[in-house]
């Protein structure tokens, strides 16, 4: 390997000095200041209003699967505020430097805003989006009172939200990767990457990744070992079998992730040859590798959606959702064959006519099972009563333009106009098309189909048409463009463009994307206005929508235990099945409830592995050191403590329970 | 329990557990092992087939011919085989009761894992005295990962076997215990097995190459 000058190092702070911080960027330094004055002003009121105690002790130690749900979306709500502003800022560069003008973002800037862009929102946004989906809803719609292992659940939360800070501090403190979201080497290697960035991007990845993992082992328990008696695999809600099927592909992926980042490290830190170009390194390895992970990623973001639309689709047309059977199958065979398809993704590296076909082939395969689940929600709607509620309108934008993108997925399956396509915008529009119409379109159905159940009262519905409006309009004026570019041979991560007729095209997409912020910005205004109309929206019954699985046969919120009594299961649609035959509500007899306790142990060893990523990241070894003893002494001594659990006492469940019923009767 | 779905038409359907037992703590413990194992598994597949692809590529530099010492291996090998059984011991104490009798085939169990990883890094140290060290070449590079990732889970396990018998001292075979107990075991075993894989793949294979 050819030497290359390291940046300085000191013994006590390593690469870290003054000069990191970006003082030379005016838009970082504007960014820097709105972060900390507002998060002065966050902090402020939380003390003034004493909400420090009741944070620690009801929120960041909490054990309770709802709890951590509602985090992981809070969490996936702020990262996706940062991702969609390195979004405006590319469509904004790139509509600008045209006819000679550089636009106003530099190279160095620009390519960490592109990185950061597809990071964040896979990682940070889409994932704890789907986790905190499935860590809320899960145990709720097969009976159970939380998680087979509650202290790992907050541990994994706050694992990735160490991985996100991280990430957010690259922001200020240095820089962040410069090489696309999936660091292909030579160039996230030492030799062309110096400085910390490509760490910054290894180090909060390798964190959440833990997280991710830990989550996915524990919802795979969980289903399999949790569900309410009766409740036979083939009887689970839709929602519940494609979480279990993306937690399997969590489990069986992202280890695969972290060993390929591990690799990539070594090559930075120790100057071992995995991925170089010389002595024997093969770039080319770290590709497929990291695209054996990367396919199966995609559909751990798309199978859980696939779920809500079932669980939506059904409701709003009030019948059984037309092929459950099938259904499953194909989830479970889009699960399979997520494994075969990574070398999709680089045809052009040149591994020959027969490789390419057969990985071309599994790809259009895939086609089969997805356009089967598409078929079996249109028969469901076939001859249905539709109610088109929020959730229901996502669910039909979704079914319109994710038929698009996948269609335009299968034209890239064909390796010879792959050729032409690789790496071109028309892959960008591809993936936005299904990751936009399929991860977040089922995310905004879901958060207006399961809010009310979370919180008790409805999402307003004016302010979530506006958005939903925008939202559909501006994706298609953002990514049409991009389609009809790519076809032009525009090639991705462009900073700056000779051709002047590109413009227009490129005006179109900044349009767009201007219209997708006004949908942003009208979905806060419909959380801020349900929030302050919930006096108005507020749902007694529990089951605003006539629904058909068990999380609506409880309170909303639900209480603490979620079910005074596990319920029994005879029918697939548990809770439709209990309101046709007449069942009756217990009054009486509640005991004890047997539950997990509290414990800051998941947050203090989270934040000791932040330190410790930091300190590698700027090569500040005696931190790393102290904070990695920290952490493994720290989970040790966490081992010691054997009381984890405690009794809610009959007494306090006929109090919640009574409380219940007297709504219950008032709302009758 | 009631799980009927079958009932008689004048009788109730019974929609809820009213005599419900909370589970077992630790019910899941088993599987949920089990699959971290499993992912355990999948990152030494992901350093094996790094080996596969680039444990050829020697860089003009030494083969595994000219550095591996089979005897040697073979005698940590033995070190290995023989902790697992130990091991067993140590399982069948506990299944009989016996805590002292546990905590001493534990300890012993621990000694050859010590003994093991002393011969690994004696192995290192000397091939990285003589020049064959990860920076060498790709080959190199996937050698000491692999078989280093390998010895750093086996100095998890030494760890955690301490622990496990401090733990042991201090509370005696409780049901926590005993299945942290088997779940040390059958990550114990589980690294034996992927030491076979490499005593075959690296090892033997490497001489034949």
């Amino acid at each position: 390997m050819t030497p290359h000058p390291a940046p300085e190092a000191g013994p006590f702070l390593g690469k870290l000095s003054l000069d990191a911080l970006p003082l030379h960027e005016p838009i970082l330094v504007v960014t820097f200041a709105i972060v900390v004055i507002g998060g002065l002003g966050v902090l402020a009121a939380i003390t003034k209003y004493r909400l420090w105690g009741w944070l620690w002790r009801d929120w960041f130690t909490t054990v309770d699967h709802k709890r951590i749900g509602i985090m992981y979306m809070i969490l996936g709500l702020i990262m996706f505020l940062r991702g969609f502003a390195d979004a405006i800022m590319m469509r904004l560069q790139q509509v600008w430097a045209f006819n000679g003008s550089e636009g106003y973002l530099n190279a160095h800037h620009y390519d960490q805003v592109f990185t950061a862009h597809g990071v964040i929102m896979i990682f940070f946004v889409a994932m704890p989006f789907i986790t905190g989906l499935m860590n809320y809803m899960v145990p709720l719609q097969i009976g159970a009172r939380d998680v087979s292992f509650p202290f790992l659940n907050n541990f994994s939360f706050w694992m990735t939200t160490a991985g996100a800070v991280l990430c957010m501090i690259s922001l200020f403190i240095g820089e962040f990767a410069q090489t696309g979201w999936l660091a292909y080497p030579p160039l996230s290697g030492i030799a062309y990457s110096p400085n910390v960035g490509v760490d910054y991007y290894i180090w909060s990845l390798q964190i959440a990744g833990v997280g991710t993992t830990l989550s996915g082992i524990n919802l795979i328990v969980t289903i399999l070992k949790l569900r309410a008696p009766g409740m036979g695999l083939m009887k689970m809600p839709v929602f519940t079998w494609t979480s279990l099927c993306s937690n399997i592909l969590i489990v069986a992926s992202f280890p695969i992730l972290t060993a390929t980042l591990v690799l990539l490290s070594l090559d930075r830190y120790i100057g071992t040859n995995f991925f170089t170009n010389d002595l024997g390194g093969s770039p080319m390895m770290y590709v497929n590798l990291i695209w054996i992970w990367g396919h199966p990623e995609v559909y751990i973001l798309i199978l859980p959606l696939f779920g809500v639309f079932s669980e939506v689709t059904s409701t709003f047309s009030g019948k059984k959702l037309f092929g459950y059977t099938s259904m499953v199958y194909a989830t479970v065979v889009i699960t399979i064959l997520s494994y075969i398809v990574w070398l999709h993704h680089f045809f052009t590296m040149g591994s020959g006519a027969s490789v390419n076909s057969f990985f071309g082939i599994t790809t259009m395969v895939i086609s089969i099972p997805t356009g089967a689940k598409l078929f079996n929600w249109l028969f469901t709607m076939y001859r249905g009563r539709i109610r088109f509620e929020l959730p229901m309108m996502w669910t039909i934008a979704f079914m319109l333009t994710f038929v698009v993108g996948g269609m335009t997925g299968v034209l890239l399956a064909v390796p010879p106009a792959d050729f032409v396509l690789h790496n071109s915008l028309f892959l960008i529009a591809h993936f936005h098309n299904v990751i936009i119409g399929g991860v977040l379109f089922g995310l905004f159905a879901a958060i207006n189909y399961w809010w009310p159940k979370a919180f008790g009262f409805k999402l307003d519905v004016f302010w979530g048409k506006i958005s939903f409006w925008c939202w559909v309009v501006g994706f298609w004026l953002a990514f049409m463009p991009l389609y009809i570019l790519g076809l032009m041979g525009v090639t991705r991560r462009m900073r700056v463009f000779d051709d002047p007729s590109l413009q227009i095209w490129f005006a179109i997409a900044a349009f767009g994307a201007l219209v997708i912020a006004a949908g942003i910005g009208a979905m806060l205004v419909q959380f801020a206005v349900s929030i302050w109309k919930r006096k108005e929206l507020v749902d007694e019954s529990g089951d605003p929508w006539n629904g058909r699985t068990l999380e609506w046969a409880t309170s909303s919120p639900p209480p603490d235990y979620n079910f005074a009594f596990t319920p029994v299961i005879h029918d697939l649609d548990a809770w439709y099945d209990m309101k046709k035959r007449g069942h009756q509500r217990p009054v009486g007899g509640f005991r004890d409830i047997h539950m997990p306790s509290n414990t800051g142990a998941g947050i203090i060893l989270a934040g000791f592995s932040l330190v410790m990523g930091f300190a590698l990241v700027w090569h500040i070894w005696w931190l790393a050191a102290v904070s990695f003893a920290a952490t493994v002494f720290g989970a040790i001594y966490q081992t010691f403590n054997y009381k984890r659990d405690f009794h809610i006492p009959a007494a306090t469940v006929v109090e919640v329970e009574d409380a219940r019923t007297r709504q219950l009767a008032a709302g009758a | 329990m009631s799980a009927t779905t079958t009932t008689a038409a004048d009788e109730p359907v019974q929609f809820y557990d009213l005599d419900e037992h909370a589970h077992p703590e630790g019910h899941s413990t088993m599987l949920g092992f089990w699959i971290y194992l499993m992912s355990d598994c999948l990152i030494f597949a992901i350093l094996f087939a790094c080996f596969g692809v680039l444990g050829g590529n020697y860089a003009a530099g030494p083969a595994p011919k000219d550095l591996f010492d089979l005897n040697l291996i073979a005698l940590n090998t033995a070190m290995l085989l023989f902790s697992s059984i130990t091991y067993g011991f140590a399982v069948l104490q506990m299944q009989q009761g016996n805590v002292r009798g546990t905590q001493i085939w534990l300890a012993v169990t621990g000694l050859f894992g010590l003994g093991f990883l002393g011969i690994e890094l004696y192995e290192f140290h000397h091939l990285i005295e003589i020049g064959a060290t990860p920076q060498r070449s790709a080959f190199l590079s996937s050698f000491f990962t692999l078989v280093g990732t390998h010895g750093l889970h086996v100095t998890f396990g030494v760890i955690w076997l301490v622990t496990l018998m401090v733990q042991l001292g201090k509370h005696g075979l409780i049901a926590a215990n005993k299945r942290r107990v088997m779940c040390l075991s059958m990550f114990w075993h589980f690294l034996d097995v992927i030491w076979i894989g490499v005593f075959t793949i690296v090892y033997l294979m490497g001489v034949l190459r």
